[in-house]
């Protein structure tokens, strides 16, 4: 271990952090034993131990490390900071493949309702969610925070702001995503779909988002590139937004401060508009925008083409900000809310059809002058599928957001595959894509391990997808007819229960379909896991190897 | 019965319409911004941005 030097002081932000989370497990401690309820109590223990080990990680952070802080250039060149976007690409595979195994074994559930063991914590109604924020918090998002962290280094040439902080940002979403899923499994929820998280976690998340924020934003503002790449607006844009949706959906009054359970601010159809407010923009932001901002850099990156057209891509961005905010009342047709209101987000859902496709076109057109990569390039034909499926899935979102197509589909398996096809093949392609090019670039290797093992991991991929929605598209719209279908005395012609038994084929070959999925994602594991431990390193040109001029 | 036109509907109904034109002409100076003649050698480098960093 290296002596700290005389000159060597402790930053504020390390001084300052340590002491909050000292104080944090102290009063954590207490909320342990004062807890209302285990859940609570397991959760106030686990925040003890982990703001202890914050502690000691930071102090041990501070020994290790040289007295100066590491400079933001060295030799006129950006010193990119690239450990916490290691750390997110570490932990988008992890998630991925956890939230994906959920997924195939609610699946399964549904098939064969015996495999949910009678248990409550591995009943569908507490695995459901676990998958849901796994695949689109846990994956999708560590995905998101790692590639804004070196596309906005790297389009900005500079050095990531903060010294503790990209840290904080990472690891506490984590943290957060620990304490969700933990909680989902123990009952915890506040039954707001995509929004379960309870009180505490909801503070600790906003605490992680603002920072997420400030990093972000002071990168940019100390940036030397003048211009402001496009798709550093889209991150911010989902940034912001998401930290708006956050903080608008949850406000909510604890029945305690010692226990886990709480109640939300407002009741009824205020609530439920609040609710898919949160719930479509969480799709528009999070789902969409993050995910353009990964097109827009890595496509054009990959394909060595410049992007088709700056112009659309910044009326592709203002548009969808424009639009994307109405469109929420769609998820609520023929309920309680005011008919205006239904008939408001239709008509911006079907306005969303034109920068959904202008920004498809703009992805797929950085192609021209670089097609035949396709052939030779599994990553790139990745990456552009994923957008092919972008163009699908909006095409079809405000199809099924019309009120006479919406009264078929409302409440099937529709609904499902369209999610799934949006969710598989646009956020899970893109950013299998994304960690494909990201995970050479930041450990600093020639290329990937094999390239044959991404083809593989395409075409499995790829198969699971199609099995996945068509097997929900005929099993949706069977649903919906056997739902409405009378017979000539009007009396319904099918019970309840003879719906569920049609669907039973179908559940099967979606199960094979993200059992696929699965499988093609664990290929890309040991891919990027050669990848980094014998992956040929990239050799920086040395300045003597320059040619004379 | 409440009167149609009293200073503060009339106030509270100009703030809620007002902002239909406001977002409709930020969106049209965006547009005009994005097709400006000057600025397309500007874009048509930023488009290159990806590709030419260190």
């Amino acid at each position: 271990m290296s002596q700290p030097s005389i000159s060597k002081t402790m930053t504020t932000g390390e001084s300052g952090l340590s002491v909050v989370f000292a104080v944090t497990a102290f009063l954590c401690v207490i909320a342990s034993a004062k807890a209302l309820d285990a859940p609570f109590a397991f959760h106030a223990a686990l925040s003890a131990f982990a703001s202890l080990a914050a502690v000691f990680c930071i102090v041990n952070r501070y020994f290790d490390r040289p007295a100066a802080l590491p400079p933001a250039e060295i030799n006129g060149r950006p010193n990119y900071n690239m450990g916490p976007i290691k750390f997110t690409a570490v932990m988008a595979m992890f998630w991925g493949i956890a939230g994906f195994l959920v997924g195939l074994i609610i699946a399964s559930q549904l098939a064969w309702p015996a495999l949910n063991f009678d248990l409550p914590w591995t009943s569908f109604g507490r695995l459901r969610p676990l998958h849901t924020s796994a695949v689109i918090f846990a994956f999708g998002g560590n995905v998101l925070i790692g590639t804004s962290f070196y596309v906005v280094q790297k389009s900005c040439r500079a050095r990531l702001a903060g010294d503790l902080a990209p840290w904080f940002v990472v690891l506490g979403y984590n943290y957060f995503i620990l304490v969700a899923g933990t909680g989902y499994l123990l009952g915890v929820t506040q039954s707001k779909e995509y929004a379960e998280p309870e009180w505490y976690a909801d503070l600790w998340l906003t605490i992680v988002w603002v920072t997420y924020l400030l990093v972000f934003l002071v990168t940019v503002i100390k940036r030397k590139e003048p211009h402001i790449f496009v798709a550093n607006w889209f991150y911010l844009a989902f940034i912001v937004t998401i930290a708006v949706l956050h903080l608008g959906n949850n406000p909510a009054l604890p029945v305690s401060v010692f226990g886990s359970k709480s109640y939300v601010a407002w009741g009824g159809i205020q609530d439920a508009m609040f609710q898919w407010w949160y719930g479509h923009n969480a799709v528009g932001f999070f789902l969409t925008a993050g995910f353009l901002a990964i097109m827009y850099y890595f496509i054009p990156k990959r394909a060595e083409r410049p992007i088709y057209s700056y112009r659309l891509s910044i009326i592709h961005f203002w548009a969808l900000i424009f639009l994307y905010i109405w469109a929420g009342p769609h998820h609520l047709h023929y309920t309680a809310l005011p008919d205006w209101t239904q008939t408001l987000g239709m008509t911006f859902s079907i306005m969303l059809w034109m920068p959904s496709w202008g920004g498809m076109i703009n992805g797929l057109m950085t192609l021209s002058g670089a097609w035949d990569k396709l052939r030779t390039d599994p990553v790139l034909r990745m990456l552009v599928v994923s957008v092919a499926f972008y163009g699908m899935s909006t095409f079809e979102g405000p199809m099924m957001s019309i009120k006479v197509v919406n009264s078929l589909s409302h409440y099937t398996d529709w609904t499902i595959g369209h999610v799934h096809s949006g969710a598989l093949g646009w956020v899970g392609f893109v950013s299998f894509g994304a960690l494909y090019c990201l995970v050479p670039w930041v450990w600093n290797r020639k290329g990937l391990y094999s390239l044959k093992l991404v083809n593989w991991h395409f075409w499995i991929a790829t198969l699971g997808i199609v099995l996945y929605i068509s097997a929900m598209w005929v099993s949706g719209i069977l649903q919906g007819l056997m739902w409405r279908a009378y017979t000539s005395l009007g009396f319904l012609e099918y019970s309840f229960i003879e719906t569920v038994e049609a669907m039973h084929p179908f559940y099967i070959i979606r199960a094979a379909g993200g059992g696929l999925f699965l499988i093609g994602a664990l290929i890309m594991a040991y891919n990027l896991w050669m990848t980094v431990r014998v992956g040929e390193a990239e050799v920086q040109m040395p300045v003597a190897l320059q040619p004379a001029e | 019965m409440k009167a149609i036109l009293t200073l503060d509907n009339l106030a509270s109904g100009l703030v809620t319409t007002i902002w239909t034109p406001i977002f409709v002409a930020i969106f049209l100076a965006i547009i005009a911004y994005a097709f400006w003649p000057r600025n397309k050698s500007a874009f048509d480098e930023a488009a290159r941005l990806p590709l030419r960093e260190e």
